[in-house]
């Protein structure tokens, strides 16, 4: 029984910790992928922004800045639009590397993850 | 007694967990399939962001530093025929209540960004013309359509409520609300 304040302590100070754990930009996109019985995308936000400025894909690529609000076909892709642009087996991986783009949990929901999520009001 | 072990311990808990975790594996991120081939394949946000200017919020990652200080050098273009627009003028925003006025500046935005990422569809080009206010970031609207999603956000007031009133910073700026920033 005389542990019991101190395992508290220490269970409260582990749930503090544990939600600052998850702090970067990963947006799943699931604009077609679940309802054509594929894994949904992770983006991983963070990666990309190392290599390539906002403006490559938000203003050269047309992606709109708007988790969602973009519709990628794999059409696209696969002709060097959108992702296409370097994913095209050059740059980066081809379009037949299913897996490693949609690579989500089932089930995980679409949008903006991380940062937005824990905190801002969530219409991200 | 008892107590004060117990709150050492405790603290001693939460800097080893925030320490050793300031990143999430890919593998228990809880978003990627651990059965997921990408996994093992796709680089760890541990190993990308690391060696990266450390921040306290957003994804711990001091971005604008981290840039300016070469630690990074991400490509202004992919197609050769795009010019690259680039400004370094400051844009005072006055109307903030109770907290310091805003100074915005063009430099760190427009490394980062091309000017039809926010013109005209957030803000007019025109200085002063755009109605802005802290409610509609909050919503993911005008700035907080990458602050607070993919910027530093919006707990960090000071970053962006930066200029006391008639503090020499304000004073720079006269009657003006737009000046040539500080070259760097």
């Amino acid at each position: 029984m005389t542990l019991t304040p101190r395992a508290l302590v220490l269970a409260l100070g582990l749930a503090v910790a544990l939600p600052v754990a998850a702090e970067y930009g990963d947006v799943v996109l699931d604009r077609n992928s679940t309802q054509q019985g594929m894994r949904a995308v992770v983006f991983p936000h963070w990666f990309h922004r190392i290599r390539y400025r906002c403006k490559v894909c938000h203003s050269e690529l047309g992606f709109k800045m708007r988790a969602g609000a973009n519709l990628v076909q794999m059409n696209d892709i696969i002709e060097g639009k959108f992702c296409g642009m370097c994913h095209n087996g050059q740059v980066a991986w081809a379009p037949d590397r299913c897996d490693l783009c949609h690579s989500a949990k089932p089930g995980v929901t679409a949008g903006i993850k991380g940062s937005a999520e824990t905190k801002g009001p969530g219409k991200w | 007694m008892r107590w004060v072990i117990a709150l050492v311990l405790a603290g001693l808990c939460i800097v080893a967990v925030a320490a050793g975790q300031r990143w999430l594996k890919i593998s228990s991120d809880g978003l990627h399939d651990p059965q997921s081939p990408a996994v093992g394949l796709l680089q760890e946000p541990g190993e990308a962001l690391g060696a990266l200017a450390p921040d306290t919020a957003g994804n711990l990652v001091r971005w604008m530093r981290a840039l300016d200080e070469g630690q990074i050098q991400p490509r202004t273009n992919i197609l050769p025929e795009t010019k690259v627009n680039l400004r370094t003028t400051e844009v005072l925003l006055k109307n903030t209540g109770e907290m310091p006025l805003v100074r915005f500046p063009h430099r760190q935005h427009t490394a980062w960004l091309d000017c039809t990422n926010c013109h005209n569809h957030l803000f007019e080009q025109k200085a002063g013309a755009t109605k802005i206010n802290m409610m509609a970031i909050l919503s993911g609207e005008k700035c907080g359509v990458c602050h607070g999603a993919v910027a530093f956000p919006l707990t960090e007031c000071k970053r962006c409520h930066s200029v006391d009133r008639d503090s020499p910073e304000h004073q720079a700026f006269g009657t003006a609300i737009v000046r040539e920033g500080v070259p760097r």
